[in-house]
């Protein structure tokens, strides 16, 4: 799917009935093939410097995120060290940014001031986004006023589902305006939109409501991140750059635990997306016990043998 | 400049454990053919692999008379003790697999890729099933008590070499035949690693023969059905030679089965997947440089979704991989021969003569070996030789169609049948096409895929009698 016929954003998002008609005459997505593309691309084999690249790569594209009931600044402070020097005493670089709970992001600024690290912060009810679009709204100013650099944010399921797509969409445009400086990702729950062609549907959804990133999920629904999913996103980011010559980007969370499978998610950026894709700018993993498989990773690659969990640190 | 540039990852040629030399199968014993030693060849690099005593004609004559003294013992061998031989073998086949996979990469080009999760996993597949079959042939709705046929000659391809033996040998042995079996002259090596472990598998001396050769062995088995010594012949090959084939065993009581070639229509609707539809066409005419019978060589694509399809397609053609068979991220290999690559290249060359426009993403082959650039063809026309002549390479046309009646007409329009693949997310429309597309296999939202349940086979000049599923057992019953 190349050039989708985008004749306006205002056009087709004018009313409920436009939207769902460009959104629906999306082509669909036949799960199968979605299945068997992403299953081939997991069979490449990524070795020496291809590795070594990749798992540095991967570690810059982390966001390493805490969203704990029981987060305590203490907690945010010892991710925030690891953030910027995620293996003290070697060359790997920081992460992208820390993720954590709007009440943390004035805990998380100060630590991580003078570093590249950026702050993105949960808002809009996160997880479930239950709640008035006023109390959501709210929400984001919080975390934007302490100073929060990057927004993530919850799409209504609820809303998506009933088939109320202007409601999402006017939903993400409301947080985006919100946002000032900060950068959007619109966070699709995938694991509650279960088809690939509701993930197509919410992909473009997003995009055109202007979020800068897509992201498959919270991390608190089961399955988050899964490859074919990832798969569907990648192929919205790179036709919307066709259709309207932007760049978007794309995160990918929850459920990636190891630097296997982060490798696999790079190649099938490289190779569906395309290699521009390849830049913290652009894409993303939400994780948080990622970014030590990463580390213990590349301790066997400059080593040749495994030191184990206790050579690197636990925060 | 790439940014994600992947390191080269070779799977070890060690693990074919290849020899210097290697010998026929007759009788139980390995041996020299009386015929010529001929070296068989790399073709990603041309140096020579290993030697091979080809068989001579007085080895066809042992092998058919070792077949036909083996036949009365093994066809009425207790059904669940032939089933369990095949059994063995499958078994033997998968603990012996990255070995077959690596020397199939190494003798016939493709990519070990395929090798390792195509041909050998399907190949084991195969003697599975029809290990299955074997003690329920009385089920199979071909009476209570099916009888084999006698002594099969089977002469198979260079595309698929160990994947056509087995679908070969597996029903047949199954049915309670025996079999003499000619692999290709340029990819015979993993046909006779078979032979060592049905050797291993210590089915009975003769039940199975390999006769490495060239054509005249061929000619000699065909004879051989001629004068009643053999009583079927199967073969898979070009239509060509299938011809001649029918034409010999004409008016004699030999059995005959073909499965020739094909230039199967792959039919994109507008309201098809089209990301899927696009891996469907890559995976229909490069999947095995495209040297596959049932390939999807002619693209059919509604005309008012053409552009973005080409356009997606040749974006993807960028990121095929194309080069060392043995390198674990190939997805194109190596032409397996150099007869096979001046046949493409002058089918490719009489499309641009002809007015097609040609096209080939940027791509570095590599000095040595046979080499194509995957390459598609637009402006194609039904009048073009490249829309109707089999190419067998990495070589697609891509032809447009306004409405269902004219993709099923145009797709009909060859002396061909072998398979035709279905783009579209409207399953009624999927049904109605399958039943007026004159092909033996239809796919629907997928294409070249293969299972051991399912039957294939032609239509036309495709060929007749069916592989695979229930269907394949009729072609080694006496029914």
């Amino acid at each position: 799917m190349s050039t989708v016929l985008l004749p306006d954003v205002r056009d087709v998002t004018r009313d409920d009935a436009s939207l769902r008609r460009f959104l629906h005459g999306l082509p669909g997505v036949d799960q199968v093939g979605a299945d068997a593309r992403a299953a081939a691309l997991a069979t490449r084999s990524i070795k020496t410097t291809a590795k070594a690249w990749a798992i540095d790569t991967a570690i810059s594209m982390v966001d390493l995120t805490t969203l704990e009931g029981a987060d305590t600044p203490g907690k945010v402070r010892s991710l925030c060290a690891k953030a910027v020097r995620p293996d003290p005493g070697s060359d790997a670089p920081p992460v992208a940014a820390v993720c954590v709970y709007p009440d943390l992001v004035e805990t998380a600024v100060t630590a991580l001031r003078g570093s590249s690290v950026g702050v993105a912060s949960v808002a809009t009810a996160f997880p479930s986004g239950r709640a008035s679009l006023a109390t959501k709204l709210h929400d984001v100013r919080d975390a934007v006023a302490a100073g929060a650099t990057e927004i993530d944010m919850v799409i209504d399921r609820g809303a998506f589902l009933a088939g109320k797509y202007l409601q999402v969409f006017d939903e993400i445009v409301a947080t985006k305006a919100e946002c000032g400086t900060a950068h959007l990702k619109v966070i699709l729950e995938t694991g509650e939109l279960v088809t690939l062609d509701n993930v197509r549907r919410a992909s473009w959804l997003a995009l055109l409501a202007g979020g800068d990133f897509i992201k498959t999920s919270t991390g608190k629904v089961n399955p988050a991140a899964r490859p074919p999913v990832a798969l569907v996103m990648l192929e919205a980011a790179r036709d919307y750059l066709t259709a309207t010559g932007e760049l978007r980007g794309v995160k990918l969370a929850g459920g990636i635990r190891t630097a296997k499978e982060a490798v696999r998610y790079l190649v099938m950026v490289n190779e569906v997306a395309g290699d521009e894709w390849l830049d913290p700018k652009l894409f993303r993993f939400g994780a948080s016990s990622l970014l030590n498989d990463l580390l213990q990773q590349r301790h066997k690659l400059a080593t040749g043998a495994y030191d184990g969990p206790d050579y690197v640190t636990v925060d | 400049m790439d940014k994600f540039v992947y390191a080269p990852a070779p799977e070890s040629r060690d693990i074919a454990r290849l020899k210097p030399s290697y010998q026929i199968f007759v009788d139980g014993q390995f041996r020299d053919g009386a015929g010529e030693a001929v070296k068989t060849i790399n073709p990603a690099d041309e140096s020579p692999l290993a030697e091979v005593a080809e068989a001579g004609p007085s080895d066809v004559q042992d092998a058919v008379r070792a077949a036909r003294r083996a036949f009365g013992p093994w066809s009425t061998l207790p059904a669940r003790e032939r089933g369990k031989y095949l059994f063995r073998i499958a078994r033997a086949i998968q603990e012996r697999g990255r070995e077959l996979a690596v020397l199939e990469s190494l003798d016939n080009g493709k990519p070990i890729r395929e090798s390792r999760d195509v041909d050998v996993p399907t190949a084991a597949a195969h003697f599975f099933y029809y290990a299955g079959w074997a003690d329920k042939l009385g089920y199979a709705g071909f009476g209570p008590d099916p009888k084999p046929v006698g002594v099969a000659g089977q002469i198979i391809p260079w595309n698929f070499p160990l994947l056509m033996a087995a679908w070969k040998i597996a029903p047949a042995l199954a049915c309670g035949n025996t079999v003499v079996l000619k692999p290709a002259e340029t990819t015979p090596l993993t046909a006779l690693v078979l032979a060592e472990i049905i050797a291993e598998a210590d089915l009975p001396p003769g039940v199975v023969n390999v006769l490495a050769g060239g054509p005249a062995i061929g000619e000699a088995i065909v004879d051989r059905a001629a004068t009643g010594e053999i009583d079927k012949i199967a073969f898979t090959g070009s239509t060509e030679v299938g011809k001649i084939i029918q034409r010999r065993l004409a008016g004699t009581s030999a059995r005959l089965s073909l499965e020739l070639g094909g230039k199967a229509a792959n039919i994109v609707f507008d309201d098809a997947p089209l990301d899927q539809a696009v891996e469907g066409i890559v995976n229909g005419i490069f999947f095995n440089q495209g040297q596959v019978c049932c390939a999807g060589s002619r693209l059919l694509v509604q005309e008012s979704v053409a552009d973005e399809l080409v356009a997606s397609l040749q974006r993807r053609l960028g990121t095929l991989r194309v080069g060392d068979p043995l390198d674990k991220n190939t997805d194109v290999g190596a032409i397996n021969s150099a007869a096979q690559l001046a046949k493409i290249r002058e089918l490719a060359d009489s499309g641009v003569a002809e007015g097609a426009t040609r096209w080939s993403p940027p791509c570095e082959l590599p000095e040595r070996g046979y080499w194509f650039v995957p390459t598609v063809f637009t402006d194609v026309s039904q009048a073009h030789r490249i829309a109707r002549e089999e190419i067998f390479g990495p070589v697609l046309s891509v032809l447009t169609f306004r409405t269902p009646d004219e993709a099923i007409a145009k797709a009909n329009n060859t002396p061909y049948g072998l398979s035709a693949g279905v783009w579209t997310e409207k399953g009624s429309r999927i049904l109605s096409m399958a039943s007026r597309l004159r092909a033996g296999v239809v796919w629907a939202n997928t294409f070249n895929r293969f299972d051991p349940t399912s039957p294939f086979g032609g239509y036309k000049e495709s060929g007749f009698g069916r592989e695979g599923g229930r269907h394949g057992l009729e072609a080694y019953l006496d029914v």
